[in-house]
């Protein structure tokens, strides 16, 4: 039982905590929660005419997912187009998850195995291109990818290629923007999570005589695993979501599911589809989350 | 610690082709920004072909009114935005570390971490829509000359500001020696004396590096400005991507080069604040 003193100081605790969290809550309802739940309102609604909703309930924002109305039969149909683009975002963040990974591993495993006086000045050059601007960093990869570019440039003076590749606009391009500007956020927990391997464990591998093979896939892939599960997540969850980099590399030709939902908004006319289509993408980040906070916890408690 | 793996001739922490692989890595992390402020110096309109190096461009854009404009509307936006959310993040910080643990507690962190979990665009188009309704109200109960102006976006920046203002300052708190305060309140110091005399100087460090990454992620925002504005509210980045459609020259890669110096110097100096003294 607690006394009446500890008692009254965990309410005056939880009272002040509150009372001084509150301004950033009012916030944070009024300008990122709050509009959520409208969202999902307007996901069950009928779309006007000339975008906008008309206030009358109706399931097709969602059945239009996955299927289209016939203009003239008035039937729905599987709606290739869609399926299309789906794929291409799923397809694209998982490639750009595995490739940030198969390069990203050995970064951070470098990193972590300079000497510490070293290390912050390497994890500095990670981190600030992960805080400079995204459409900035975007559009440098735009300039490379140009037929008259860096890229281009360097493969015909080495006479790889006699004729310039035209790789901008096309799913190479989304591919390799993506990879280049989420790649930090798959190697800062790599890092993190390889900093506190200890490297005896190498050593007494090693004196087992294991081969480089079985240690990497034996005893430090197994360990760094939380780390793999949140530089993953971490890269495939934006990745997803992108908007900027599939417009800026993929020029509008190629779309991913972000720009899918703003043609909902400014051209579609759409606005319950685009509706539906946010929330699809919200729960499927959510899901991967939850993943992310189960794995990490599991993590934890085993030590 | 490596010393038995030395002893047999190689260091166990090496990894043949991961060196190598990490310096080509940060060789192409580097490569397309330095090229990208390269060109800014360049004298010919081309993106491709060095014409000699000439600061015509930095001429061009800062005669450029439209630059001007979005530039100066880039900034009043992030310092609104970074004031506002390092203010109430403080605040939240203080309310939630270094005191009992409260029901509702993970509630707050959820809450003040959504903008890190919910994809920009959704945010985006959710402003969007509740903006929208907001001008339609006002409108209809003739108050139609607020739905205009700047509100609406410093409202929304300051929102996806608040997680990047309230981590570095919890951190700063989680780090602060409780016995100053315990002393100072044994002397008869207020709470409130004890707060402003001894927490808020030595919170200031973190405060101040909460503001600035507050700052920057204000400064950087595309897809929220881009779906929040109305017409003639363009920040920099909006405007930099609606450039992007057209025909480019090098006047983006020099307000781009200007954009990343001002980045790369309030990160610098974040980093210098939040480092651990060694």
């Amino acid at each position: 039982m607690p006394s009446q003193a500890e008692a009254r100081a965990i309410t005056a605790s939880a009272r002040n905590g509150w009372l001084l969290s509150t301004p950033a809550l009012v916030i944070l309802s009024l300008a990122a929660v709050g509009p959520l739940l409208i969202v999902v309102i307007y996901s069950f609604l009928t779309p006007g005419q000339h975008g906008n909703v008309v206030w009358e309930f109706s399931t097709d924002g969602w059945t239009g997912i996955l299927w289209s109305k016939d203009i003239f039969t008035d039937e729905w149909m599987l709606a290739d187009a869609h399926l299309t683009i789906f794929w291409r975002s799923v397809s694209l963040s998982l490639m750009t998850t595995l490739f940030a990974f198969v390069v990203g591993f050995p970064t951070a495993w470098f990193i972590a195995t300079r000497p510490p006086k070293e290390r912050a000045l390497w994890l500095f050059l990670i981190t600030i291109p992960f805080w400079t601007n995204l459409l900035i960093r975007t559009y440098a990869i735009n300039e490379v990818l140009r037929k008259e570019g860096l890229m281009n440039t360097v493969l015909m003076g080495l006479g790889l290629t006699d004729a310039p590749i035209d790789v901008l606009y096309t799913q190479t391009a989304i591919f390799i923007g993506m990879t280049y500007v989420y790649l930090p956020l798959m190697v800062l927990p790599l890092f993190a999570a390889i900093d506190r391997f200890d490297m005896k464990l190498l050593e007494a591998a090693y004196d087992l005589y294991a081969s480089r093979w079985q240690v990497l896939r034996r005893i430090i892939l197994p360990i760094v695993k939380p780390g793999i599960i949140a530089g993953s997540i971490l890269v495939f969850v934006p990745s997803l979501g992108a908007y900027v980099t599939p417009r800026v590399l993929g020029g509008g030709k190629q779309m991913m599911i972000g720009n899918f939902i703003e043609l909902q908004f400014l051209q579609g006319k759409n606005w319950p589809l685009g509706a539906a289509l946010s929330m699809l993408l919200l729960l499927i980040v959510m899901a991967a989350l939850l993943v992310y906070v189960r794995y990490a916890n599991r993590g934890s408690s085993h030590g | 610690m490596a010393k038995s793996g030395a002893d047999r001739g190689f260091q166990v922490a090496r990894v043949p082709g991961f060196a190598i692989t990490a310096i080509v890595v940060f060789v192409a992390l580097y490569l397309p920004i330095f090229t990208l402020v390269a060109y800014s110096f360049n004298a010919s309109t081309s993106l491709a072909v060095w014409g000699g190096f000439s600061l015509d461009w930095y001429a061009r854009a800062w005669d450029n009114d439209q630059v001007k404009d979005a530039t100066l509307r880039s900034l009043i936006i992030a310092s609104f935005a970074a004031v506002i959310s390092t203010t109430v993040a403080t605040m939240a910080a203080l309310g939630t570390t270094r005191r009992r643990d409260f029901k509702g507690q993970t509630f707050i962190y959820v809450m003040i971490n959504q903008p890190l979990m919910v994809p920009e665009i959704v945010t985006a188009v959710a402003l969007m829509i509740v903006f929208g309704l907001v001008k339609v109200w006002l409108t209809s109960i003739g108050m139609g000359g607020l739905t205009t102006g700047l509100g609406y976006l410093i409202l929304a920046h300051a929102a996806f500001c608040i997680p990047f203002a309230y981590l570095p300052i919890r951190a700063r708190l989680e780090g602060m020696d409780l016995t100053l305060e315990t002393a100072a309140a044994d002397l008869y110091a207020t709470p409130w004396q004890t707060f402003r005399r001894v927490t808020l100087p030595l919170l200031a460090p973190g405060i101040i590096a909460g503001a600035m990454l507050a700052f920057v992620i204000s400064l950087d925002d595309v897809v929220i400005t881009e779906f929040v504005k109305s017409g003639g509210q363009d920040t920099l980045p909006t405007y930099m991507l609606g450039q992007m459609r057209r025909q480019l020259t090098p006047e983006i890669n020099a307000v781009s080069t200007m954009l990343l110096g001002l980045t790369v110097v309030l990160l610098t100096a974040f980093f210098l604040l939040t480092r651990k003294k060694t």
